[in-house]
């Protein structure tokens, strides 16, 4: 059994923009969280992993860090690192969550915490510059072994940004595969085990490798 | 197939060359200039002199132009430079006179070439008044600031405002340094080049050589800071880290190294600062080399145990990187770029005194495999985000995304597209 058309594998690059607005205190970044651009919340949960950063953050998203480093306030830092942007159906709810969970920490403390004169949080957004390598793979053999061999773009594009795109909620990897019916469910559902969140860029590349080639040598489910 | 960025692939993976080729297709055959003040010396034309051969390797018709000027010139910008750095500098009319004479003269030599080019780069304030002396141009004009903007001195940048608010794009190193003006302003960090002189692998025998020329012990540790004789990079500090440091760590060895002093009459103040202070101490090595000892300075690095960058105040800090480069961990000052580059425990330490510098430099030499980790942790981090090719393919997808209109959160470039 086939997929109805070949994996083409695309590439990528993140652009970062400055969006000019930025915050110093926890109510600054309430009232800018309640107005930036949705493109602004996807970089800063999502855009670490292209751009220049260390691959092993200690938070999962940009607000947690600064949280934590600008803030000097540990307890916000975990009640924002624990936000998962898949568990909420767009950006816009991803928003109200964010937004909810500061006005609750403004709430509980007596004085609004700031962060020093030269680590304010700058809001940035980001444009996805989309490329089509030309590559086509036929089949799971095929995509398992080139795997070793995708950019971190490859990967973003594929793994991360795919849950922005049609089917819902599913990456290209999963999406591709279901074209061959239940011939991969075991594989897909290994795949599905895989947390975009918590994991680097890197380490999903050895993963996703792992796991086609455990579940594609056997060849069924 | 083309051999200059073929010579990338081994040091970055063959998967980020393809990357630019891919890009680079899409933009292949357009007209590029870049414009900047000078074409030797300084980090911007260190940069160009291996980016403009790689982008028309990859099928770009670029020209680097430079824009010359008299003293009076000079004398503007070096205040502009600092002004925007947040000096409080009051520049007399005269100045401002020369500026702009200066870059009507060059603008009436370059117009034809300006004008016709898709895309335009001008480097820094010493240019940026081209756009408005170039009423007929049809491409997209990017201004690249390579300095800190983060707190200038206000007049100082009303008047460049007034010059840099009309290109279409403007590119900032950090996001802190962005302004608020009334185009797209992207983020792109500086780069180092792996196979410059200053960067690329050395045999052992030329590093051993560079040892005994300075009189240093291999066998002993060795820490090292590599920057100007300035106030700024906290030379003083570190001697003192060292000290507190060698308490505890015998033998200990410390190398300032640092050029240009001679012709900076601050530079010179603080050289004779440093060396008094190390006068005592016979490991303690003060180096005034050649703007161009890129070997040397290469060679220092690697024979380094710690890179030591500890300014109190930094644009970005090119030499973070070179340092990490060399799978060095880099104890570097909390301010500025530093922050982008030196990630607590992982790549380094970020620090805000001297006895924190020296607390980091016994808690590495203590544990020589956990220098070594995060050594190699370094060297991985700047390939993936500090190298030219990096720095490149941000340059191109700046091109892509303004010839699509660049107010979208997505391009997508197909394979025929042009």
């Amino acid at each position: 059994m086939t997929a109805s058309h070949p994996f083409a594998v695309i590439d990528c690059a993140m652009l970062s923009i400055a969006t000019g607005l930025s915050a110093q205190n926890l109510r600054e970044l309430r009232d800018r969280l309640r107005s930036v651009p949705a493109s602004s919340l996807y970089f800063h949960f999502w855009g670490a992993h292209l751009r220049p950063g260390f691959d092993e953050p200690e938070y999962g998203n940009d607000f947690a860090l600064w949280a934590r480093h600008g803030l000097s306030d540990p307890a916000l830092a975990e009640r924002l690192s624990v936000i998962r942007p898949p568990g909420f159906g767009d950006l816009e709810a991803l928003r109200e969550e964010l937004v909810e969970v500061v006005e609750q920490r403004l709430y509980e403390r007596e004085v609004v915490p700031w962060a020093p004169a030269d680590q304010e949080f700058h809001f940035i957004r980001s444009t996805l510059v989309v490329l089509d390598t030309g590559t086509r793979l036929e089949t799971p053999e095929a995509l398992g072994a080139a795997l070793a061999r995708f950019s971190p773009g490859s990967l973003f594009y594929h793994f991360i940004d795919a849950l922005r795109r049609p089917p819902e909620g599913a990456d290209d990897f999963r999406a591709w595969l279901s074209g061959f019916g239940d011939r991969y469910s075991g594989l897909i559902e290994r795949i599905a085990g895989i947390d975009p969140y918590f994991v680097t860029l890197s380490r999903l590349g050895r993963e996703l490798s792992q796991a086609f080639a455990a579940q594609v040598a056997g060849g069924a489910a | 197939m083309s051999g200059l960025l073929d010579a990338y692939a081994p040091v970055t993976g063959e998967a980020v060359v393809h990357h630019l080729r891919l890009l680079a297709a899409r933009l292949e055959g357009r007209r590029v200039v870049h414009v900047n003040s000078t074409r030797v010396g300084g980090g911007v034309a260190e940069i160009l002199a291996k980016m403009i051969p790689l982008m028309q390797e990859l099928g770009l018709q670029v020209d680097w132009e430079v824009i010359t000027g008299e003293s009076d010139f000079y004398q503007c910008t070096k205040s502009f430079h600092n002004a925007l750095q947040g000096d409080p500098v009051e520049i007399p009319r005269h100045l401002y006179q020369a500026y702009e004479a200066t870059n009507q003269r060059n603008a009436e030599r370059l117009r034809p070439l300006l004008e016709q080019a898709d895309f335009v780069f001008i480097h820094d304030p010493q240019p940026a008044m081209f756009l408005k002396l170039c009423p007929n141009r049809r491409g997209k004009w990017i201004w690249r600031c390579h300095i800190d903007l983060s707190r200038p001195f206000r007049p100082v940048w009303k008047y460049m405002e007034s010059q840099v608010a009309g290109y279409d794009a403007s590119i900032f190193s950090l996001s802190s340094y962005a302004r608020s003006l009334p185009h797209t302003q992207y983020l792109i960090p500086p780069s180092i080049d792996p196979l410059s002189d200053k960067n690329i692998e050395l045999e052992p025998q030329e590093i051993r050589a560079v040892q005994e020329q300075f009189g240093l012990d291999p066998r002993r540790p060795l820490i090292v800071q590599v920057s100007r004789f300035d106030r700024f990079k906290d030379p003083l500090g570190v001697i003192r880290a060292y000290r507190l440091a060698k308490q505890l760590t015998s033998g200990l060895q410390l190398v300032l190294a640092g050029g240009g002093a001679a012709d900076d009459p601050e530079g010179e103040a603080v050289l004779a600062e440093v060396s008094a202070a190390a006068e005592d101490d016979p490991d303690v090595h003060v180096l005034l080399l050649p703007p161009d000892a890129h070997r040397t300075i290469n060679a220092l690095q690697r024979a380094a145990d710690i890179v030591v960058q500890k300014s109190v105040k930094e644009g970005f800090g090119l030499t973070v990187a070179e340092g990490l480069w060399k799978g060095k961990p880099v104890i570097g000052g909390n301010v500025g770029g530093i922050r982008l580059q030196v990630v607590n425990h992982q790549t380094g330490f970020l620090v805000d005194t001297p006895e924190g510098a020296a607390l980091r430099i016994r808690y590495l030499l203590q544990d020589p495999t956990r220098l070594r980790e995060m050594g190699a942790k370094a060297r991985q981090f700047v390939r993936e985000n500090f190298l030219l090719t990096r720095h490149l393919r941000d340059y191109l997808a700046v091109m892509a995304v303004l010839l699509h209109g660049d107010n979208v959160d997505r391009i997508e470039l197909t394979r025929t597209a042009a």
